[in-house]
């Protein structure tokens, strides 16, 4: 009888791993923690795509749950998501601050101007050091950060309807 | 089988043979270059040690965009950010551990290529160890249990040679005796 059950040991293992693998291939590789998530908005003093003489610093995060969103012109996903920003923007009133991450001011100016401007206003991050100081390795990535000014939510990638709904806006209401 | 197959197939004779030889080979290390590239910046250093200290920095430190290349290797725009920053901070006065320090702050453990042993990495770091130890024991296990075995199998051996030895005894005794067997 003992002997008998031991032969059932590959059968076994066959669907230890095989459950393994199987929940293995929905995790997605790229998808990595951000390491800022319950920490403060890294400190910054920039101007706007629109107002050079602008000084925003962090303080302009708090008070309100807000989402930051890092674009590029030269991101095309950027393009694809933007329809959306939009779309949060006029339907729910959530402030969005827009991180325009090593790119150039015409372009980018001619960029809302075409396709409309969801953001409150978009920081103008020319050198990438905000961007690094939040860890940015790929636009777009969308930061939530509390009333408190600390991030809690890191999303990478486009942001569609069914992301917004599922994975986002739940995280927005869980601070709000 | 199946390799050698068309190889013999294709087995160069003569000048044509070796022309067509040569040619696969020039072309062979024409392409050789191309996997050998590598990043090289235009950075300057103040000194070699700090070339060396960069060069080792770069070469701990992973790429966060392409995951399998460390930023030296990497061709990404991340990368190459990144290594602007290492050979910032060097001439900055930073030490390898505070830009270390400065990278997981903002990428994450993710971003070396050796992670630290923590809680969450118990697993990797000791976990071949155990399967190791585990797959030890069951090669003892499986030894003593042969060996059992094998011990088991001689002394059924002596006995049943015994047995054996006796009925072989009683058998001649009876066919000598009666004559009854047919052989």
């Amino acid at each position: 009888m003992n002997k008998r059950l031991i032969l059932f040991i590959p059968l076994v293992l066959f669907f230890v791993l095989g459950f393994f693998f199987w929940q293995g291939l929905k995790l997605d590789p790229r998808e990595m923690p951000s390491a800022l998530i319950g920490k403060a908005f890294p400190s910054f003093t920039l101007n706007t795509v629109k107002d050079e003489s602008a000084q925003i610093t962090e303080q302009v995060l708090q008070g309100k749950v807000s989402l930051v969103n890092v674009w590029a012109t030269w991101c095309v996903s950027c393009r694809q998501e933007h329809p959306e920003l939009v779309r949060i923007a006029r339907e729910t009133g959530i402030p969005i601050f827009g991180l325009n991450y090593k790119d150039e001011r015409g372009a980018a100016l001619k960029w809302l101007d075409e396709y409309m401007d969801p953001y409150q206003f978009s920081l103008y991050d020319v050198d990438g050091r905000l961007g690094l100081d939040l860890g940015v390795y790929g636009a777009p990535e969308t930061y939530i950060v509390d009333k408190q000014g600390i991030i809690r939510y890191r999303f990478v990638g486009v942001i569609d309807r069914q992301i917004w709904q599922q994975e986002l806006l739940p995280e927005v209401k869980k601070w709000q | 089988m199946a390799i050698a197959f068309p190889l013999q197939m294709s087995k160069p004779s003569g000048l044509t043979g070796r022309f067509w030889t040569r040619s696969f080979l020039l072309l062979m290390f024409s392409l050789l270059p191309s996997l050998a590239q590598a990043n090289i910046d235009a950075f300057e250093f103040s000194n070699e040690e700090l070339r060396n200290r960069y060069q080792h920095l770069a070469f701990i430190l992973r790429c966060p965009k392409c995951q399998n290349q460390n930023i030296i290797d990497s061709n990404a725009p991340i990368a190459s950010d990144l290594r602007i920053q290492v050979h910032r901070l060097l001439h900055e006065g930073f030490d390898d551990e505070q830009i270390i320090d400065f990278m997981v702050a903002r990428y994450g453990d993710f971003v070396l290529y050796e992670p630290p042993v923590n809680r969450l990495t118990y697993l990797l770091w000791y976990g071949p160890v155990i399967l190791v130890m585990i797959g030890l024991l069951v090669v003892v296990i499986m030894i003593r249990n042969r060996k059992q075995q094998a011990n088991a199998d001689e002394a059924m051996d002596s006995q049943s040679r015994e047995r054996l030895n006796q009925v072989l005894k009683q058998k001649t005794v009876n066919s000598s005796g009666k004559k009854k067997s047919r052989r």
